[in-house]
């Protein structure tokens, strides 16, 4: 039941029968990633391109706690996510456990220093280009950061489809802050999780080739999107 | 500053979405264990009970110590568990309101079809862990403070057999639920202690089978507990009681003997106002 071909065979026939269960989880698993990914970006980007732009005491170390920052152990995030929306912690009132924001929370703090990292690293060399023209034209660091980001945006979503990619694939820190819940806070990784977990490594391997398959998806939605606004700028 | 404060709208917003959607239906969050939820039971039962009442009801699937402390910390309104003093213990010092009774079913002792420690057949489970460990037959533990893994901490101790010293030996603590414990034990041919319920529902026996079982000391009795809410006001007592009077009450006694596997029944009701306890 686990060769390959049957594999696949169950995670076609999965996908093309419309089960509503699965959609519903695929959904909510590009819900939360993708939602993570963008509040991460709008920190990550600028706080990667203010730090190849500024320069001041103690840079060195800021970014090199920010790499290290690349490899947090979602586990670990979940767990202190938990603590800080548990009802027994400081936000606790809120309610927000075991919901899908608590997840997209969890989500965002794993993948803001990866993508601010590695927009740190890619404007730093698109910044050494630019020195000249930038000192010409006597720009503010506001300015420069905004300049860098918008000529690096290709690369930059390049930095962004890592964090996707990230985000979509961890389960440690979902499992503990969302509960996978069945209908609310089931995510694809979870679901993989629960039928491993069933002893249904068949069903498991097919979710998993279709999460697979949903990352292609959106890597390949996003190199498209990239390749039409270059022509259309070049046009 | 404005990216910030675009950030924060953004949060603030999705926040409140996520709370608007939940207001919509009444809902509890149910700490039980991963016993209950690999086996399928409560997608059979949850259904008739949200039919009856619409409210929702949340399980979040843990090993009984971690739902025992979720719900001392707030995070859950009702608990399922299956370890009676832990239990007590939770009513006792004022998280649980009142511990009910809900329903059992027993443990057994699974293995290698090759049975290396010669234990297959056995009525004596202690006996047989004794064997185990004499043989020094691999066995892969819970780990996880879980009731499964307390009863197996509790058939240890009888054996006389000091499963600390032989951990990473031929004691294997695996530190996961049961279904991945049994993954485990199916892969490196070892014992396990099992619920029932998860056994029976189990799709990667490999060489694995029952043998042991029928012995006294696997009977295993669930209980059920409102989370206190003197201690933890926001917790829904009035929805949460409804649950627990529904589950003890007739109806769900019988949504719980009606759930079987290939023509199996998984619980045996036996709240109060149900049968008596039959295993024993």
């Amino acid at each position: 039941m686990t060769d390959p071909a049957s594999i696949f065979l169950l995670a076609m026939g999965l996908v093309t029968s419309g089960n509503p269960e699965l959609y519903g989880i695929i959904w909510l698993s590009l819900r939360v990633s993708l939602t993570a990914v963008a509040i991460s970006c709008l920190i990550g980007l600028p706080l990667g391109a203010a730090l190849a732009v500024v320069t001041f005491p103690g840079r060195g170390a800021v970014i090199a706690v920010l790499n290290a920052f690349m490899g947090l152990p979602p586990v670990v995030v979940g767990l202190v996510v938990y603590l800080l929306l548990s009802r027994s912690g400081p936000f606790g009132v809120l309610g927000l456990l075991y919901t899908p924001t608590a997840m997209i929370i969890a989500q965002a703090l794993l993948v803001t220093p990866l993508i601010a990292a590695l927009a740190r690293q890619s404007l730093a060399d698109l910044h050494l280009e630019y020195d000249e023209l930038f000192r010409s034209l006597r720009l503010g660091a506001t300015d420069k950061i905004a300049a860098l980001i918008w000529d690096g945006r290709y690369s930059l979503s390049t930095v962004a489809l890592a964090g996707f990619g990230r985000a979509i694939a961890e389960v440690g820190a979902v499992i503990i802050v969302g509960g996978n819940i069945e209908h609310v806070t089931r995510v694809m990784t979870t679901a993989i999780a629960l039928e491993t977990s069933k002893g249904d490594l068949a069903l498991a391997l097919a979710l998993g080739l279709i999460l697979v398959g949903l990352a292609v998806a959106v890597n390949v939605a996003v190199l498209s999107l990239n390749r039409a606004a270059k022509r259309l700028a070049y046009a | 500053m404005r990216l910030t404060s675009i950030a924060a709208t953004a949060l603030v917003a999705l926040a409140t979405a996520s709370t608007a959607a939940h207001a919509q239906d009444p809902f509890i969050i149910l700490q039980s264990t991963t016993s209950t939820e690999n086996s399928g039971l409560f997608k059979h039962i949850l259904p008739i009970f949200k039919a009856k009442t619409g409210i929702d009801v949340r399980v979040v699937a843990v090993g009984t110590g971690q739902a025992l402390k979720n719900g001392a910390k707030g995070d859950g309104d009702v608990v399922l568990v299956h370890t009676k003093a832990a239990e007590e213990k939770f009513v006792a010092d004022g998280f649980g309101v009142k511990r009910i009774e809900v329903m059992y079913n027993d443990y057994v002792i699974v293995g290698p079809d090759s049975d290396p420690a010669k234990v297959a057949g056995s009525k004596d489970a202690v006996a047989a862990m004794k064997k185990i460990a004499d043989a020094k037959a691999p066995f892969a533990s819970r780990g996880d403070d879980s009731g499964t893994h307390k009863a197996e901490l509790d058939l240890w101790a009888p054996a006389g057999v000091d499963v600390k010293a032989a951990s990473g030996d031929w004691y294997r603590s695996t530190g996961s639920g049961m279904g991945q414990t049994l993954n485990t034990a199916s892969g490196m041919n070892a014992y396990a202690l099992a619920d029932r319920g998860t056994w029976i529902s189990f799709k990667n026996r490999g060489s694995l089978k029952i043998v042991v079982e029928g012995d006294a000391k696997l009977f295993n009795q669930y209980g059920v507990m409102l989370v206190n809410p003197a201690k933890h006001p926001h917790v829904k007592a009035k929805e949460g009681q409804a649950f627990i009077d529904w589950l003890v009450g007739a109806d769900g006694q019988n949504a719980v003997r009606s759930f079987k596997i290939e023509g199996e029944q998984l619980f045996f009701p036996n709240a109060a106002t149900g049968e008596l306890k039959k295993a024993g």
